[in-house]
């Protein structure tokens, strides 16, 4: 059982590392604690509907920020909103923060600052998603060693 | 369904999560979920499913008004047929927002019983005012969390159980007051404790009173748990809600 007790340790660290670093907030814990056997790929399925919406959103918001004739901020602040609204019920805290600064330069019409947002956004979406595959891998690895993954509290 | 309002009986308060059998589906709250977020849909359907409650999730108001078949005002045996217990919507959403669906189901005669709670990620006071004078039975600030569920759950569960002599003593929606019910004592004001108008005085209202048919699940009634309902009130939540 040793494998498992260490994996099962590196799960923790690193869930704590990712709260720690503001990746994740309370809500995603909210979200762990709604899977159970019954629902057990629960937390998996979320964040992968979040990563698809983010990509649209994205792909949303720049091509609205492209358009040279002028912007049409109400667009670009429509898709943030959304954004906003599934970061914030995931507990994707750091793309969450980016989505209200995002709002603010929308409001004012700032193109410059609109186009720093999305490109900080889009990174953040793309830190979030290698951290939390890993996390998933370790779940997975606990899983495949006979372990159960601890809950977090 | 057996609905008569002679039996009561208790329920625990701890949330079940074992697989509803075939006699469970009789208790079982049937919600409407209304959002147009995919990802909140998702997260909405996993908190009533695990709060014991059937779920449809539908993606707008539209989507919403069809399925209680109220949009094309085709009421054609004026019956809640589909036996939705609670509606729970969000409210900014493209097209109708979930304030205007609120009041499509308030203004229908067959479906305004049901309680409807609002959500949503912004916790603007004059929002939430306007929605609970609307006939809202609740306010939720987005994310959405198990307790919040919880809380709806016991509010809409209680009112489940409760016949209709109790829906009687209530007073909290006034809109029910509309009602032509005898009021014999009025109910503690709770969620609606901010709302400036008085819940347990009859409101003068302009539409008038109208017999509410009885094979509709009561609404609203006044918790008769010694919960501290107040703790709840959206401008509480607002207070403590961690947002931007």
């Amino acid at each position: 059982m040793d494998v498992v007790n260490q994996l099962q340790r590196q799960f923790l660290d690193y869930s704590a590392s990712l709260h720690r670093e503001g990746f994740l907030d309370d809500q995603f814990t909210q979200l762990q604690k709604l899977q159970d056997e019954n629902s057990p790929d629960f937390v998996v399925e979320v964040a992968s509907l979040f990563f698809e919406d983010c990509e649209k959103l994205i792909n949303n918001m720049a091509r609205a920020l492209e358009q040279q004739q002028g912007v049409d901020f109400k667009q670009v602040d429509a898709s943030v909103h959304q954004l906003k609204g599934s970061s914030s019920s995931i507990g994707a805290m750091r793309v969450k923060n980016v989505c209200i600064a995002f709002r603010s330069f929308c409001e004012a019409q700032n193109r410059e600052g609109c186009l720093r947002c999305l490109q900080q956004v889009t990174q953040e979406y793309s830190l979030l998603k290698n951290k939390l595959q890993t996390l998933f891998r370790l779940e997975q690895q606990i899983l495949a060693a006979g372990g159960s993954v601890p809950t977090i509290e | 369904m057996a609905r008569d309002g002679g039996v009561t009986w208790r329920r625990t308060e701890k949330i079940d999560r074992f697989n509803l059998s075939a006699a469970d589906t009789a208790e079982e709250l049937h919600v409407l979920a209304v959002d147009d977020s995919l990802v909140d849909r998702k997260v909405i359907e996993r908190l009533l499913r695990i709060s014991s409650c059937k779920v449809t999730a539908v993606d707008s108001g539209i989507r919403a008004l069809q399925f209680l078949g109220l949009d094309e005002e085709k009421n054609s045996n004026g019956f809640n047929d589909l036996k939705v217990d609670l509606i729970i919507t969000d409210y900014c959403m493209p097209g109708m927002t979930g304030y205007e669906l609120l009041k499509k189901v308030k203004e229908s005669s067959v479906f305004r019983e049901i309680p409807v709670v609002i959500m949503s990620s912004e916790n603007v006071l004059a929002r939430i005012d306007r929605c609970l004078e609307e006939g809202a039975e609740d306010f939720i600030v987005k994310p959405v969390k198990l307790s919040d569920v919880k809380r709806i759950k016991d509010y809409t569960t209680r009112e489940f159980r409760v016949g209709e002599e109790e829906r009687t003593r209530k007073g909290i929606n006034k809109r029910k007051q509309r009602d032509s019910f005898d009021l014999s004592s009025s109910s503690p004001p709770s969620i609606l404790s901010s709302s400036p108008v008085s819940s347990s005085s009859s409101s003068p209202e302009s539409q008038s009173p109208s017999p509410s048919p009885p094979s509709i699940p009561s609404a609203s009634s006044a918790p008769s748990s010694p919960s501290p309902i107040d703790s709840h009130s959206p401008t509480r939540r607002v207070k403590t809600t961690s947002s931007e």
